[in-house]
């Protein structure tokens, strides 16, 4: 520890130096707008969660009693607009990306720091936009902006929430285009592509799709605001518009989108499958094409969202067996991750947990999703919460699970400080056990017939919905803890060494919290991913303590 | 290839590259990233508009017969012109002529602004004859479909709209180049010129398929 | 030639092929205005005034932009944007080519 300490003092770390509001808010080191972009994801994951909570308790009882008809839309819409364009798409890249990836390739910061912060910003904006639309009343058109309900029908600030959208979506366009552009030409000497860590890899995919897509959906809603507003027809039946053009605009992005969400999680899996059973990821490179595989054949699945539109029945076939394509290179890293575990010491700190909890939470979701790509059974399912609840095991399920999990690893490095392993892990436990009592029973009653953005509905239904309000509470205090020993460890804490869980990448070859430069000199690759016994910062190949100076193993290295 | 930097264009290195070589390629793959984003972006657009198109033929053909060709043409021209200066703005740039790649530079800027009045020119003659498909303003259309003929509007204005404020945005950004280029800001690194140009030719490119399909399909 | 000429030379392309490509490009505008006055039917006139765009775009790319001498990957992100635009393109097109109650009765 107290050489740690030292590195420390010969060069102030990213956090220290420089302390005023001035100083963060206009920073360019990607470390430090990792940081605004943790604070800002967390205010607006609070702001969706409220919403959260309402939802639920209004559906405790049948009756439409605790919020009107009108603020029960209003509710689930801003739960949904805020989780998913404040919280889900730039959750992980933003925060876990923006931070790690320069550390990963070993590169002194992004290739567009000044656009980086511009692109925090940008979220920014569009955020306070979000926030003016909801004390204005917000809007009921639910997140995905159905026209011509949102174009010509539809109650409340439609033009606004779509304009916060909109500059949400630029700001995810510069991020996507940042990473590529790093990916592609900061990686240090040594740093092949098959030696990247598949972080790495999936947060590329997930750039490609965030700059092939975002544009086609920003275009959409841009088209729906012009309609409101101006009153332009595109949209409108009444004048020849089609809205199922709409829905393919719009889907071209979000089922993407999906996978914006999903792909940076499954990169923070494949980290700590390798962290904590000390191994080599079973099958690397099938692991990383998975990714771009992922990434392309998402955008070939859209139509499977619109089976029961007026889309045609043969294109509605199409999506279908499509849809069973892009099934088959998310199982393979799932087996892949599962065999990697396969006869290894597995560690079960708080991380790994929150690993594992997504592993099961992912393959509910997953496996729920094929049922729902079978377009026979989507008609009879389609819009009810048997959707609802496919839909948040994948997007909050697995990828929340997966951003605390990454959160919890890379805590001691992004803020030099450990937390409390008894309560991480209660905590991911209790997200466990709260989510699926939360969503398992929504499985249940949408096979029944419970359908989706009911305000009412039938007496025989509500012990369902009693679960799953209960199951809230537990997933809320689940949520709630970390944020509590996480700040706490910020003051009180014990101070991280350099590689605390012995792990193998780049970035545990920095101190911790990093300097402002990352490296004192460019590290130099010699190790194949994850791989323990050439790597520097390892226990195995240097038989020390992890507790050394970056540059004396940096010059190892070289 | 040459590397001889000279102390000027390594003073242009910015903290987090390497060297001169990776900041150009970064910039460069930075910008085309960017612009495939932006075809994406048209390409939906002008999608939405031939697919319409294909169904209301009748009453676009009648709609594209009241725009003018002889104007739209003229647009035309003016920005693959301003395409050429660009073009010669970079070419000056990299000989180290910065005093006339700023020349270059303004003058394409300029053929931007007279771009931009010509489309105000044709904006305020839909206005004159009632063909602006703004809610509560009066729509005069005599053809057999006034609604689809609304549509096209629709689409007329938002396509063109978009481009022309893709076209201001260059304007704005041309000159902040051209005032670094002009206090010599750069030295021999001419990449911001490039990636400046690169960006005015996809604006370019753009109007290259919207004049088409906006005013030539007349038959 | 002076000295800075050979500094970057994957963006050199000559004065002369500038000014060539402009004429060309100029030429090509004229052409496809002259166009609507040969009745070559609705799809042919659509295609022959789309396959001109395309050439007046390529002219573009290929010299004005330097894809002459970019890099691959530079090449590469080129292909990905017109490849995605033509999933978008030919995916829906799939929906509204086999759709019944497509085109709607006007």
């Amino acid at each position: 520890m107290n050489r740690i300490a030292t590195a420390a003092s010969e060069e102030p770390s990213y956090l220290g130096g420089e302390h005023s509001i001035k100083s963060w808010l206009l920073t360019k080191d990607h470390k430090r707008i990792a940081v605004l972009y943790l604070i800002s994801v967390t205010l607006f994951f609070i702001v969706g969660g409220i919403a959260a909570l309402l939802v639920r308790l209004e559906l405790l009882t049948p009756a439409g009693d605790l919020l009107t008809a009108d603020g029960y839309n209003r509710a689930f819409t801003v739960h949904g607009i805020v989780m998913i364009f404040f919280f889900l798409i730039p959750g992980i890249p933003a925060v876990l990306g923006n931070f790690l990836i320069p550390l990963m390739i070993g590169a002194r910061d992004l290739a567009f720091p000044r656009i980086n912060l511009l692109s925090w910003y940008l979220y920014i904006v569009g955020g306070l936009i979000a926030v003016v639309t909801i004390l204005l009343g917000g809007v009921d058109t639910g997140w995905t902006f159905y026209t011509p309900y949102s174009s010509v029908y539809a109650n409340g600030a439609v033009v606004l929430t779509g304009l916060a959208a909109f500059v949400a979506g630029f700001s995810s366009i510069l991020t996507g285009l940042n990473f590529i552009v790093t990916i592609h030409k900061m990686r240090a000497p040594g740093m092949t592509w098959f030696r990247l860590p598949l972080f790495v890899w999936a947060h590329y995919a997930t750039s490609l799709i965030q700059m092939l897509a975002t544009p086609v959906v920003a275009l959409a809603i841009l088209l729906v605001v012009i309609e409101r507003a101006f009153g332009f027809g595109i949209f409108d039946p009444a004048v020849g518009g089609d809205p199922v053009l709409f829905q393919h605009l719009f889907w071209f992005y979000s089922h993407p989108a999906v996978y914006i969400m999903l792909l940076p999680g499954m990169g923070v899996m494949s980290e700590l499958m390798a962290a904590f059973s000390r191994r080599r990821v079973f099958g690397y490179h099938i692991i990383a094409f998975s990714s771009l595989a992922i990434a392309a054949l998402g955008f070939l699945v859209w139509g499977h969202h619109m089976f029961v539109s007026s889309q045609s029945p043969y294109a509605g076939l199409v999506f279908s067996i499509l849809t069973m394509m892009v099934a088959a290179p998310s199982a393979i890293k799932v087996f892949n991750w599962t065999a990697t575990l396969h006869k290894a010491e597995v560690r079960f700190d708080a991380p790994m947990l929150y690993a594992l909890g997504f592993l099961g939470l992912f393959l509910i979701g997953g496996l729920t999703g094929v049922m729902l790509g079978t377009l026979g059974l989507d008609v009879h399912v389609h819009d009810t919460y048997f959707v609802v609840a496919h839909f948040h095991y994948v997007m909050v399920g697995a990828v929340v699970m997966a951003f605390l999990g990454g959160l919890h690893f890379w805590w001691p490095k992004m803020f030099g400080r450990m937390y409390p392993q008894l309560p991480a892990r209660i905590s991911a436990v209790l997200i466990f056990i709260g989510f699926n009592a939360t969503f398992f029973p929504q499985f249940v009653v949408g096979y029944l017939g419970m359908p989706r953005r009911y305000w009412e509905y039938v007496p025989e239904f509500q012990i369902y919905h009693v679960m799953s309000t209960m199951g809230s509470f537990v997933l809320g205090v689940g949520y709630l803890l970390p944020l509590i020993y996480l700040l706490w460890s910020l003051r009180y804490g014990e101070k991280a060494s350099e590689n605390p869980w012995d792990a193998v990448g780049v970035e545990w070859l920095t101190p911790s919290p990093p300097t402002s430069h990352n490296f004192h000199e460019t590290p130099t690759v010699v190790w194949e991913a994850y791989e323990h016994e050439m790597f520097p910062g390892s226990e195995v190949a240097s038989g020390r303590p992890a507790a050394v100076p970056s540059h004396s193993r940096l010059a190892e290295a070289d | 290839m040459n590397h001889s930097h000279t102390a000027e264009s390594d003073a242009r290195l910015f903290h987090q590259f390497a060297d001169m070589e990776q900041q150009h390629e970064s910039w460069s793959l930075g910008m085309w990233v960017f612009l495939a984003s932006e075809v994406l972006f048209f390409g939906a657009l002008i999608f939405s508009f031939l697919l319409y198109r294909s169904v209301y033929w009748p009453t676009f053909l009648e709609g594209t017969h009241e725009l003018d060709l002889v104007i739209g043409g003229i647009n035309t021209a003016i920005l693959l012109t301003s395409s050429f200066t660009m073009v010669l703005a970079v070419y000056t740039a990299q000989n180290g002529n910065h005093r006339m790649a700023a020349f270059w530079l303004i003058v394409t800027s300029l053929l931007g602004l007279a771009f931009i009045g010509v489309k105000i020119h044709e904006y305020g003659l839909k206005w004159e004859h009632h063909l602006i498909p703004i809610q509560g303003l009066e729509f005069e259309w005599h053809g057999e479909h006034p609604q689809q003929a609304r549509m096209f509007f629709s689409f007329y204005f938002t396509l063109t709209g978009l481009h022309a404020l893709h076209v201001l945005v260059g304007i704005l950004a041309i000159w902040v180049v051209a005032y670094r280029v002009a206090k010599n800001h750069f030295g021999n690194d001419y990449m911001p010129v490039e990636i400046m140009g690169l960006y005015w030719h996809f604006v370019d490119l753009v109007w290259i398929f919207l004049y088409p399909i906006l005013y030539l399909f007349r038959a | 030639m002076n000295q800075q000429q050979t500094h970057h030379p994957e963006h050199h392309i000559g004065l002369g092929t500038y000014v060539a490509v402009f004429v060309a490009l100029m030429v090509l505008l004229v052409v496809t205005v002259a166009m609507i006055h040969v009745d070559l039917g609705r799809t042919g006139g659509f295609i022959v005034a789309m396959l001109i765009a395309s050439v007046k775009a390529l002219l573009v790319m290929i010299y004005f932009m330097h894809l002459r001498t970019a890099r691959a990957l530079t090449r590469l992100f080129v292909v990905f944007g017109f490849f995605w635009f033509a999933i978008l393109v030919v995916i829906t097109l799939s929906d509204y080519l086999t759709r019944a109650g497509w085109p709607p009765r006007v």
